[in-house]
Parts: C-alpha cells; structure tokens; sequence
C-alpha cells in the first residue's frame, strides 16, 4: 500500500525516513501541534513551496534543463485564481475555473518556450526563460488595470474557507483539540492535501518509465537520442508539465493568501529561494523538495531573528555585525549553495541516503 | 580520347540573395534605422531617438561583449556576468563621488579625466573581482553546464549581497559631471552630450576589440581557440591561461560599462546588474553565441529598437526585445552569426 503510494521509491534511509514522517505528521497536524496564525502560515507556505520546488525538480533534477521562469509559471496559476475570483461569481466555481485556466496557460507558454529553445540546445532554454520571465513580470506590474500593478490583487474566496464561515458547533461544540473549527482550518487542509495529491502524482511521473527517459536525457542525452527517444519531445513534455504543477502550486498559495502581488507570486527573489531549496534539499529526488522547502521556509522565518541576535551580540567589531545581520541571510544561504553545488550535488537527501 | 564529361560545369555567378546572405545581419541595423525614419514623423525627434539608441546599443555591448567571448572560448556560461555591472557601478561611482572638485569644475578636460579615472579603476576592480571569480567559482565547474549556471547563479547571489554589505541597501544617486550634462542642438534635434561620449566610447572599444581579435597574435589564438579549442592546444598553447585572460578581461569591460551606465541612469542599485542580465542575454544569443561582430549588431539592434518602440507605442516596449528574439531565432536559431557549432 505505502509502497504502491510512493510508486516504489521508497526514502532508503532510515534518517531520512525518520525525518520525513516527522515533517510529513508536522503538517498534517500543524493546526493542532503549532496553533497560532504565524505558525500555521509558515505551515502552508511550506506546503505550497515543497510542491512548487517538486515540481522545478522534476525539469531540473530529473530532466536537467534549467530554467528561470518557474515563478512565472507559478504567478500565472496565483494570477488566474486572483482574476477569476475578482470577476466571477463568489464560489468553488472560480477556484477551479482559475486554477485550470493558468495551468493551462502555464503550459502552453512552457511549450512555446520549449520549442524555440530546447530544439537548439538546452542552455538556451536558461537564458530565454529568463528573458521571458523578466518581461512578463514588468508587463504584469504595468497592467494595473487588470492585475492591480504592484498593489496586487485582493479577492473573495468562497466564504466556505474563510475565517467568518464556522462548522461543527452542534457536533462538538466549535472547538476540536482547543482549535476553532472555522474556513481557515479547512483552507489549510485544502492547501494541505492538494500539495499532497500533486506531489504523489509527481512521485509517480518521476518512477514511470517516462521519468527513467529523462534520466537517461539528463545523463547523456545524445545516446538517448541514439537509443531512439525523441529528446526534444520528452524536454518539452517534462516543461509542460512542470509548469503546470508550479501553476496549481501558484494557485493553492492564492487561495490561502486571498492576494496575489507582484512580491508573492512573481518576483526574482522567489526564483532564487526556489534554486536553494532545490539545490539543498538534493536534486534529482523529490524529497529532497521536502527537505529543501521545509528547512528554507522555517529558516527564512526563524533564521533571521537568530542572526539578529548575533549581530547584536557582536556589536562594536567592525564590519561582522553587518554580515551578521538579519537581512543579510541570503549572502549565506548562497554560500551554502555554492558549496553544496560542488561538494554534495545530491544535496542533504543523497548524503543521508550514502550514509544509510 | 574520352568523352567530355556529361555535365557542363556551371559558372554562373551566385545570385544577388546568394551573395548578400552573409552580409544580411550587418544590413539589419540600417534597415531599422531606416524603417524608423518611415515611421516617425518628425525628423530630429528620429535623430534624437537614434543617438539614444546607438548609445543604449554601445553600453549594452560593452557588457555584453566578455560574456559572448568567454563562452566562446571555454564553453563556460556565466550567468553571474551581471555582477561585475554592479561592482564597477558602485566602485567608479565611489571614485567619481571622492573626485567630486574635480566632477564639479565646468571644465571638459577635467570632468573627463575624472570620468576616465573612474573607469579605469573599475575595470582594474572588476578586472581582480573576475580573477577571483574565475579561480574559486568557475574553475571547478568545467564542462558542466548544469552547475556552471548553478554555481554562477550563486556567486551572484553572493557578490551582491557583499556589495550590499559595503555600500548598504539603498541605491546611490550620482549627477554627472558637470560638462557632460545637458544637451546640444544639432539640426533642430536635442543630442544629450552624455550620449555622444557613450556613443564614442562604445565605438572605440568595438573598433579596439576588432583589431586585437584580427590583428595580434593573441587575438588570433583566442579566435582559432573560439573555432577548435583542442587543436590550438595541440599546437601548444595554454589556452587555459589565455581564457584566464580573456574572461578577466571580460570582467573589466562589464565593470567599465556599469560605470557608463550608472552614469546614463543616475542611479546605481545592486540588482542593477541583475536586470541588466537580461538585456544581455537577449543581446548574446541573438547575436549568436561567442560573436563578437555578432554582439555589437544585436547590441544596436536592441538598443536602437527599445528607442523607436518606446517612442510609436510606449507599452510595447517592454516585449519588444523578446520579440526581435523571437523573430531572429524564427530566422536563424543559432543566432545572426553563430560562431559555436551547436553542442
């Protein structure tokens, strides 16, 4: 059964697998272990990034095509909850309508993309996505009209997952464990089990014989244009559906959000958070997504008031506490990145799975 | 006595499309000058907006040019290019802000010295940065792709935020020296005179750079090298140590031409490079990567067509860059003039 669920890629590691269920019982609960607003946004951040990263996983680790516009695509599935809900009426109606609407369009933009680029040769691919996702996020900022420029959008979601929406006071009184049963318990569980649904899904591609194809490209692609596959076909396939994954993530971050702004959903910065945590977590293996995700998004949030209290404490020797200072957490994580680039490629999922 | 061959040898001329076929890429940045000339209406705003297009063009390729180079010789993509932008921004910058007596005196000479002096210090920062880059970035990456984009991405993440450590998080304003300010009249068209010093400065580094890379030695062996790497080492030459040099080189001239443009926009951040990435990048590959000739036609291109767009339909500006890579990777998908056989 479990096996059959994971698609029979089981962790093969005893730490590892310690680690995950701990991470994985930390978010099926999190309303309930961490109660508190912060805590349990920082819970369905972690989701939804654990999802996108997966899925920027499946086109770099496995596929091993590097591109900058998985925030893009993860922008257009945020953006087409954010329009739909703004200009439909209230309802599940405009969740799914936007939902599908920018994974399709994420994936036909990754398309398009893939074959003016992965055709010649895949380092385009980085280069061009770049380009694109750059002119797309200026033309999203100056399009207010539409997508409310850098303010963003905000909008209705069905009241259902609201906070105001209350359930079960007959049953058990309005209350479960101390948590108020209201709309924005079961908006995390929304967030929660679609990230969960999708990854499994995305488990599965990665163990069919699909994703051993993209192995074998990423490995060497001209002997597996040799054995017979169509390179190019699997590249561009791998694309599509990775975009369309990042836009479903995007639009689960815009229902728990009720807002989508340039910040959230578009920016470079995102970019770059998603490149570490894959590059940590372990390329290649998509739990290393998980690792990568929940360790970078309680780092982002914890690391920062530690390095705060460094630089504090190191007050009066020149130069350290800025480099200690809480928002220069980046300069070290890119350290970090650096490193874990050359010494460990498979990041800290390979490292425990070497090591047993 | 044997038979004439049956086929008759053809000596025809190659036909006019045959002939201009190679030549059509340099064609390309006339026939937009000339299309805008249609377009606009009034003559000097044309001239007015060409001058600020050739001069957009020059800095671009004066960024643009090492990348090209560097990926050329050594297969090596270096996607933390940008970064050298922002440090030579911020260090001419640094050096124009202390020479302010000298930025400040209504002089020609002096404000050029000063301007001179900027840049060079740049460079020789950049130049040291691009060193150190090479060694401990680059260097254990060789001929993975992958991880060359990866760790440069990195080293980017890395070096900018030091600069925001030295220099802090806000962006530094800087006026320009005193005699490059303002515009002249020329034929009822306003030129700003800082345009014209960029628009010279990029010509004469393009012309420099054309005669090292056609008419030294050095030249000559970075070029064969951009051809066929392996043979050049064959015939015994450290093709490593003339790559160290080139992409120093490289390093220098995009620290020069941050110093440019800090100066063209006023205002100087540390995602500056960042963002100029991306004008780069379309720059290299239309131009077809390793190009030289290449990189300076797609940088005028690019240049002159963000102008005239910008002036007939302001919000097609933004795509219109990635349009004309649409269009001259539809036309040619290894760029205007590839140089690199497709890996």
């Amino acid at each position: 059964m479990l096996n059959k669920l994971l698609s029979g890629d089981m962790p093969r590691s005893r730490v590892l697998t310690v680690i995950l269920a701990a991470i994985l019982i930390c978010l099926a609960f999190a309303p309930f272990l961490f109660p508190g607003v912060r805590s349990v946004d920082t819970a369905a951040r972690i989701c939804v990034f654990i999802l996108l990263v997966a899925s920027y996983d499946l086109m770099l680790g496995y596929g091993g095509i590097v591109s900058f516009a998985h925030t893009m695509f993860f922008g257009m599935g945020a953006y087409g909850v954010a329009l739909a809900c703004t200009h439909m009426e209230r309802g599940f109606g405009a969740l799914i309508v936007g939902a599908g609407g920018g994974a399709i369009l994420a994936a036909l933009i990754a398309f398009l993309i893939g074959l003016f680029s992965l055709r010649v040769r895949a380092i385009f691919f980085a280069m061009i996505t770049l380009a694109v996702a750059s002119a797309v996020a200026v033309l999203v900022s100056q399009l207010s009209g539409l997508t409310g420029g850098e303010d963003g959008l905000t909008y209705k979601i069905p009241r259902e997952l609201t906070p105001a929406f209350r359930f079960g006071k007959d049953m058990f009184g309005g209350e479960l464990f101390g948590v108020k049963t209201n709309g924005r318990l079961l908006a995390y569980y929304v967030v929660f089990t679609g990230a969960l649904v999708l990854f499994l899904l995305l488990l599965r591609i990665v163990n069919s014989p699909f994703g051993r194809v993209l192995q074998a490209i990423r490995e060497n692609d001209f002997r597996a244009e040799a054995v017979g596959y169509r390179v190019v076909s699997y590249r561009t396939a791998a694309t599509c559906i990775s975009a369309a994954v990042a836009a479903l993530a995007g639009a689960l971050y815009a229902i728990w959000l009720r807002y989508v702004g340039p910040d959230t959903a578009l920016s470079f910065e995102i970019m770059v958070d998603i490149l570490l945590m894959v590059v940590i977590g372990g390329m290649g293996t998509m739990y290393g997504a998980v690792i990568g995700a929940t360790l970078f998004v309680v780092a982002q949030n914890y690391l920062q008031e530690l390095m705060g209290a460094a630089s504090s404490a190191v007050e009066g020797v020149p130069i350290l506490p800025d480099l200690l200072s809480a928002d220069r957490w980046l300069l070290w994580l890119g350290i970090l990145f650096i490193l874990s680039v050359y010494f460990f490629p498979t990041g800290v999922v390979g490292r425990l799975r070497d090591g047993k | 006595m044997s038979a004439a061959p049956e086929h008759a040898p053809t000596m025809a001329r190659a036909s006019l499309a045959e002939r201009i076929a190679p030549w059509l890429p340099m064609l390309l940045v006339p026939l937009v000058m000339l299309t805008g000339l249609v377009l606009i209406p009034s003559g000097s705003s044309w001239l007015t907006l060409t001058v600020s297009g050739l001069a957009m063009g020059m800095m671009i390729f004066i960024m643009a040019s090492g990348m090209t180079l560097v990926f050329g010789l050594m297969d090596v993509i270096n996607f933390g290019h940008g970064v050298f932008i922002s440090v030579g921004a911020f260090v001419g910058v640094s050096v124009l802000l202390m020479l302010a007596g000298m930025t400040a005196a209504p002089s020609l000479i002096l404000n050029l010295l000063a301007l001179l002096l900027a840049i060079i210090v740049a460079a020789l920062a950049t130049g040291a940065l691009g060193w150190a880059f090479e060694r401990v970035i680059v260097k254990p990456v060789y001929g993975a792709h992958l991880k060359q984009i990866l760790v440069t991405m990195g080293g980017l993440i890395v070096v900018e935020q030091l600069i925001i450590v030295l220099w802090g998080p806000e962006e530094i304003y800087i006026l320009r020296p005193e005699a490059l300010k303002g515009a002249i009249t020329f034929a009822g068209a306003a030129l700003e005179k800082y345009r014209l010093v960029a628009v010279v400065v990029g010509l004469a580094l393009f012309l420099a750079m054309r005669f090292v890379l056609r008419r030294t030695k050095i030249g000559l062996i970075v070029r064969a090298g951009v051809e066929n790497g392996e043979m050049v080492e064959a015939l015994g030459y450290r093709l490593r140590l003339v790559f160290i040099g080139v992409f120093v080189a490289g390093s220098a001239l995009a620290g020069l031409g941050g110093v440019m443009w800090g100066l063209y926009q006023e205002v100087i951040t540390a995602h500056m490079g960042q963002q100029m990435m991306i004008l780069i990048f379309i720059v290299v590959i239309i131009g077809g990567l390793g190009s030289v000739e290449g990189c300076f036609i797609g940088a005028l291109l690019v240049g002159l067509l963000q102008n005239y767009v910008a002036f007939l339909e302001p919000k097609a500006a933004l795509i219109s860059n990635i349009g004309l890579m649409v269009a001259i990777l539809m036309w040619r998908p290894q760029g205007m003039i590839p140089v690199v056989k497709a890996k």
